[in-house]
């Protein structure tokens, strides 16, 4: 016989957790209880009902036509009135008994109504006049009631009275709100915060707020006509709506023997103290000593529930909800998660208020961690703010980050405010839209989604904004990709790990590695392995072929018809006229289909077929450019003091000198270096991966982290010299210290903030961890392992190295201009 | 089956190009000592697969790395899917079979 599943209560919680059971393909013989009369709707929404912008059809999550398919026994309108812990049976009021193997307690919570003389009428229960706003009915009746009247009362100014207060606005034209505690919503707000809600609800809306008033008696013989307060004011009213919070729905369990104390007792796996069959979820149950009333714990304790019931994980366990809220509360942006206010004398506490335009935020800091934030009125931060409570992120080093998007693209766009088919990903043409359905199809990692719709994967600085819509798309369930630490994906070790690895196995091919740590080889986690191989090993490392990338293999760079770009070397983008004139022979002796300038003063012969590589080259008769390979690529130069009338340095002689020495350097990501001959920085240093500007005095100013490309960045000033020479040997250790460091393909423009500058300077500059030397004398082995790849043209590494790949008709043509 | 070339003309986990009737071909050497062989142009915009990066599973076009099975021909990206061949080798040459 199947086991038998009863669930008493049919509200957000009894439904969501059978809807949990059954996905984990739990088979129960299931009977529900519901004592409203209708399937199982959305209580959020009844806000939304009383304010009119939803129909009572559109909160109605199952209908009962769910039940009957998926064979589940609903008893709507029919209140047990008793457990038999012993019979194992429940029994209904009107007399039924139904035996369990397993029960579920989900009997919610009901309004707290004060015990406030007028309040009731003896046998009528509330006076005329008077609701509480729970359920379906009680909003069907206040609606009703105050469509004919004039002015209501809403007693209690938490989130419920705040939502009535608001919705009542729609029905009739004059609302009071009476708050018993000193500020607005303050379970959830700090006095401040409390403050600002009032004074936006009461200009913006309308409503009038009474703070610290204790009603004490409900006027009115037949009807009401008023309520009074502790102070003796009255005020008239036709409507008293209760809204002064909820009590759990315990007195049935209790009655029938259960622990209860602010609500029924449960474990970690949401079972009734000392009792083996019998559950208690949502708001009627109490974890931990906490009751609670919002809904994002309610589905995490609906989870664990049903993880364990179906056996999918006997042992699941619930550790209680961090309650984190974005509301809009009567039209205002409302977020709230962990402590209100600082508690400990170092806890670090940020605050801004607008009190003009109604915003206040607020953020508490503890030991680098989020542990609070309040925001009203503006909440355009609040997805960072929740995953940095949540997951407990490090955060940003400029605090003011977490309160405003600084430097960042003005006003960052509202996810639920974009249409489905804008396009998110520019480089491959991927719109929000694509994006969800990846989600709901139920892919719930940011690099899965990535992987799938290849969002985010081109340029890369959408992948903010595809990390947000998965996140928005993903209500809150996205899962962490554990790879996302990784330095390749293939090898799931992070970059230091993995570095103490190769070193203890001394693995020195790209093949060994696999071997040794990763299983599989990879296809996508050649690369980077090869590259921190022969950042690691120099001369000893093992080069197989395959590693690396098509560029890498015939040293110059594909283009979209497949053919390549030869950039030789122009150190500082000095030239001489020899160089052009035999420049100039060699583009048309090959019939070049285009010659340009680049971005960092070379010149780019392109189009040139893989196998003429080897013949240009010996025709050139240059060093090769690096313009392909993740490596250092070039120093831009200015013409420095030389001929510059306001040059105060010699740029073009420290650049040439930087270039000859880290040519060909290969890192995690790209290097380019600029130096200027004055600040009016005619070559970009402020923008590039290290850039080195000339100041009066004969003094050196090094930048690093500058970025000029799909991403913008002023690089940070590491440290002021007096010589040339110091800025070469900083360069090199700086540079040395960023291909240990970085991630694979990480820029120096996210690798110095993630570090942070101070950090880089106390190790580059001050030597504060004594690892100077080191890093000067690893830089300066790969310095002396260079090797011009264009001089092993005469016998090919491999056999068919420059054979060609293209097809036999060209595809695409690029069109070749005159 | 035909030959088409010989195996050594192609190192350990890269591919080369042939031509076959006029067709390209992209064949593989696995670093497994297999051999895979596919349509050579991608589908998505034209690149050459056979200079792309290879592993006992997948092809990554070097335009854009997109990926496909190279057993099945299956896109692992979201293109189009590949043509596959079915191949092997004797003798140390490079044996292909006509599509089914």
């Amino acid at each position: 016989m199947r086991t038998r599943l009863v669930v008493i209560g049919n509200g957000m919680a009894g439904a969501r957790t059978v809807e949990e059971i059954l996905a984990r393909g739990g088979d129960f013989d299931i009977t529900m209880f519901g004592d409203e009369p209708y399937g199982n709707y959305n209580r959020i929404m009844l806000s939304n009902v009383l304010a009119g912008v939803e129909d009572e059809s559109g909160i109605f999550l199952n209908d009962l036509s769910w039940y009957a398919d998926n064979g589940i026994t609903l008893h709507t309108g029919t209140r047990i009135e008793r457990i038999d812990r012993f019979a194992k049976r429940v029994y209904a009021e009107d007399g039924t008994e139904t035996p369990y193997d397993k029960l579920i307690i989900a009997t919610g919570s009901r309004a707290f109504v004060p015990p406030i003389p007028g309040i009731h009428r003896p046998g009528r229960g509330y006076h005329q006049g008077v609701f509480a706003f729970r359920t379906l009915d009680d909003t069907r009746a206040m609606i009703r009631y105050a469509r004919e009247h004039q002015r209501a009362v809403v007693i209690g100014g938490g989130l419920l009275g705040l939502e009535a207060a608001r919705g009542l606005q729609n029905h009739l034209p004059h609302v009071t709100l009476i708050h018993a505690a000193g500020h607005l919503m303050n379970a959830q707000l700090n006095e401040v915060a409390g403050e600002t809600l009032r004074a936006t609800i009461e200009a913006k809306l309308g409503i009038e707020v009474v703070v610290d008033g204790r009603t004490t008696e409900i006027l009115g013989k037949n009807a009401v006509t008023g309520v009074k307060l502790d102070d003796g004011r009255i005020i008239p009213c036709d409507v008293v709506v209760v809204a002064a919070g909820i009590r759990a729905n315990a007195e049935m369990a209790a009655a029938s023997g259960l622990a209860v104390e602010r609500g029924i007792v449960v474990d970690d796996q949401m079972r009734c103290l000392d009792e083996d069959d019998i559950y208690a979820v949502g708001e009627c149950a109490q974890h931990r000593g906490e009751v609670y009333g919002l809904v994002a714990p309610l589905w995490d304790q609906a989870k664990v529930l049903a993880d364990h019931l179906t056996g999918v994980n006997p042992f699941a366990e619930y550790h209680g909800s961090q309650v984190a809220t974005k509301l809009k509360v009567a039209g205002v942006d409302v977020a709230a998660m962990g402590l209100k206010a600082p508690e400990h004398e170092d806890d670090e506490s940020l605050t801004f208020t607008e009190p003009k335009k109604g915003i206040y935020k607020n953020v508490i800091i503890r030991d680098g961690r989020l542990v609070g934030a309040t925001m009203v009125g503006d909440v355009k931060k609040v997805a960072f703010l929740m995953q940095a409570f949540d997951r407990g992120l490090a955060l940003p080093e400029e605090r003011a980050e977490l309160m405003f998007d600084l430097g960042g693209p003005a006003g960052e766009v509202k996810v639920d405010e974009m249409a489905d088919d804008e396009q998110v990903c520019n480089c491959n043409g991927v719109s929000k839209g694509a994006i969800c359905g990846v989600v709901q199809g139920g892919c719930k990692t940011v690099t899965g989604v990535m992987d799938k719709t290849r969002a985010g994967k081109g340029c890369g600085t959408c992948k903010p904004l595809v990390q947000r819509i998965v996140e928005w798309a993903a209500g809150g369930e996205v899962e962490e990709d554990p790879a996302a630490s990784y330095y390749v994906p293939g090898i799931p070790m992070p970059k230091p790990e993995l570095i103490e690895a190769i070193r203890l196995h001394s693995l020195k091919s790209v093949s060994s590695v696999f071997a040794k740590l990763g299983g599989e080889e990879d296809a996508k986690s050649k690369m980077g392995l090869a590259s921190l191989l022969k950042m690691m090993w120099g001369g000893e490392y093992v080069d197989e072929r395959d590693a690396r990338f098509i560029n890498d293999r015939v040293h110059a760079n594909i283009q979209r018809d497949g053919t390549f770009s030869v950039v030789p070397q122009m150190k500082g983008g000095v030239t001489t006229p020899a160089q052009l004139r035999r420049i100039a022979e060699v583009a048309e002796k090959h019939e070049v289909p285009m010659v340009k300038l680049t971005g960092g003063q070379r010149i780019d012969l392109l189009g040139i077929p893989k196998e003429k590589l080897p013949e240009v080259w010996a025709d050139l008769d240059m060093p090769s450019g690096y313009a392909y390979g993740k490596s250092f690529r070039t120093v831009k130069t200015c013409v420095g003091s030389d001929f510059c009338r306001f040059g105060v340095g010699d740029s073009t002689a420290l650049g040439i000198a930087l270039e000859e020495r880290y040519q060909g350097i290969e890192g995690p990501g790209k290097m380019k270096l600029a130096v200027t001959g004055c600040p009016r920085n005619c070559a970009e240093a402020y923008v590039k991966d290290l850039g080195v500007v000339a100041i009066d005095g004969g003094k050196w100013e090094i930048y690093v982290g500058g970025a000029a490309g799909a991403h913008i960045r002023k690089g940070d000033l590491l440290t002021t010299v007096e010589t040339p020479e110091e800025v070469i040997t900083l360069t090199g250790r700086f540079l040395q210290y960023y291909r240990e460091n970085a991630n694979w393909l990480e820029r120096t423009y996210a690798f110095v903030p993630r570090i942070g500058i101070e950090r880089v300077r106390e190790i580059v500059v001050d030597d504060a961890d004594g690892i100077a030397s080191s890093l000067d004398a690893a830089m300066d082995a790969s310095v002396a392992a260079y090797r011009d790849p264009w001089k092993d043209r005469e016998q090919p590494a491999t056999p068919g190295q420059f054979r060609t790949s293209l097809p036999l008709t060209v595809l695409p043509q690029v069109p070749v201009r005159a | 089956m035909r030959a088409i070339g010989y195996a050594d003309e192609i190192p350990p986990g890269e591919g080369r190009t042939f031509a076959v009737d006029g067709e390209m071909v992209a064949v593989f050497r696995l670093r497994d000592g297999s051999f895979r062989a596919t349509q050579a142009v991608c589908p998505h915009k034209g690149g050459p697969l056979a200079d792309g990066q290879i592993d006992l599973k997948q092809v990554l076009c070097p335009l854009h790395l997109n990926a496909w099975d190279l057993t099945t021909g299956c896109s692992l990206s979201g293109q189009p899917d590949l043509t596959v061949y079915p191949v092997g080798v004797a003798d140390g040459k490079i044996l292909l079979g006509d599509l089914s």
